[in-house]
């Protein structure tokens, strides 16, 4: 076990491990996205006291579910990056800021157009809004430190005591409806005795939380895989990627048939 | 349910379509952003390998 992370660990094997995953979890997420918009848009029936409106929830609700584990999941790796000094870590921590920052947007502006017909305005400036505002602020931050600083590992460095200090504002986030006295409604999944949402709209709540999960692992790959290719360009592995100068093999050293331009 | 009724969504047209489509935006446009920096990438890469090839 300790040596299959060890050998993953290493940007060759991350390189063709991720390469192999990619289509098959981008497969998946596409899957499970049909299958919830389907359920959320088509299936599920009409909310008593918000109509139609809370559809947008199947959306919203994901997004920022979203904006905290990619959060949580950054912290552990900053933390990793941090403490056993594994670069891994550090490439997938700085590749997955922007999806955080774009999925806190998402929650945000997903937010105001629900707030707005049901609370009657886009924007209040209660607990669990400005939170979330002060998360997005954070990916931003940390996204500008990190690409500010010319050495990867110092930015790494920076960015991850960033992260890890930013870790105080998520239990604030979650804990903000019961905390304070908010517009913004109290937790209808989570709650540990029984959820209080009706299956036929919970089922497809739980299949687009799972389908924005995989996206986001497919993408942070994706992006990953670019960003140690880039780091490595120097390394032998790299360079035999491209025997004498063509594309040909470059991306599909682990796949049968392929062409360079059709990239997963 | 007929069409126009599912697209109309009650009256809140406007805000579930727009909520949607930001999402499908974001979704997609972050799918494009990696692809378009990898092609590039390697392109790059590809040309660099080639011209330390002519030079031995």
């Amino acid at each position: 076990m300790w040596l299959f992370f060890h050998k993953l660990a290493s940007p060759k094997h991350f390189y063709r491990i991720a390469g192999k995953l990619i289509p098959w979890l981008g497969g998946l997420t596409l899957i499970l996205f049909l299958a919830g918009l389907y359920l959320g848009l088509i299936v599920a029936p009409p909310d008593y006291q918000q109509g139609e409106s809370y559809r947008i929830m199947f959306v919203h609700v994901p997004s920022a579910w979203m904006s905290l584990f990619i959060y949580v999941f950054m912290a552990a790796l900053s933390a990793i990056g941090l403490i056993w000094n594994i670069k891994l870590a550090d490439v997938m921590a700085s590749s997955s800021a922007a999806l955080g920052a774009w999925f806190t947007f998402l929650a945000l502006a997903t937010g105001s157009l629900w707030g707005k017909p049901m609370w009657g305005a886009w924007w209040v400036w209660d607990a669990r809004l400005t939170s979330e505002l002060i998360l997005l602020f954070l990916y931003l931050g940390y996204i500008a430190l990190v690409s500010a600083i010319e050495d990867k590992r110092t930015a790494a460095r920076a960015g991850g005591v960033l992260i890890l200090v930013g870790v105080v504002n998520i239990p604030i986030i979650h804990y903000s409806v019961e905390w304070w006295n908010t517009l913004h409604q109290g937790p209808t999944v989570t709650r540990l005795d029984k959820p209080s949402i009706h299956l036929s709209m919970l089922l497809p709540l739980l299949i687009m939380a799972l389908a924005f999960q995989l996206y986001y692992f497919t993408v942070v790959l994706m992006r990953a895989r670019v960003e140690v290719l880039e780091r490595e360009r120097r390394s032998g592995w790299v360079q035999e990627l491209f025997p004498d100068g063509s594309l040909e093999r470059a991306d599909v050293m682990h796949q049968q048939h392929s062409s360079p331009v059709d990239l997963p | 349910m007929n069409l126009a009724e599912f697209f109309h969504m009650g009256g809140y047209a406007f805000y579930v379509w727009t909520a949607y489509a930001l999402a499908v935006i974001v979704l997609a446009l972050n799918i494009v952003v990696p692809l378009r920096r990898k092609s590039a990438l390697l392109e790059r890469l590809a040309r660099s390998v080639k011209q330390s090839n002519k030079r031995p």
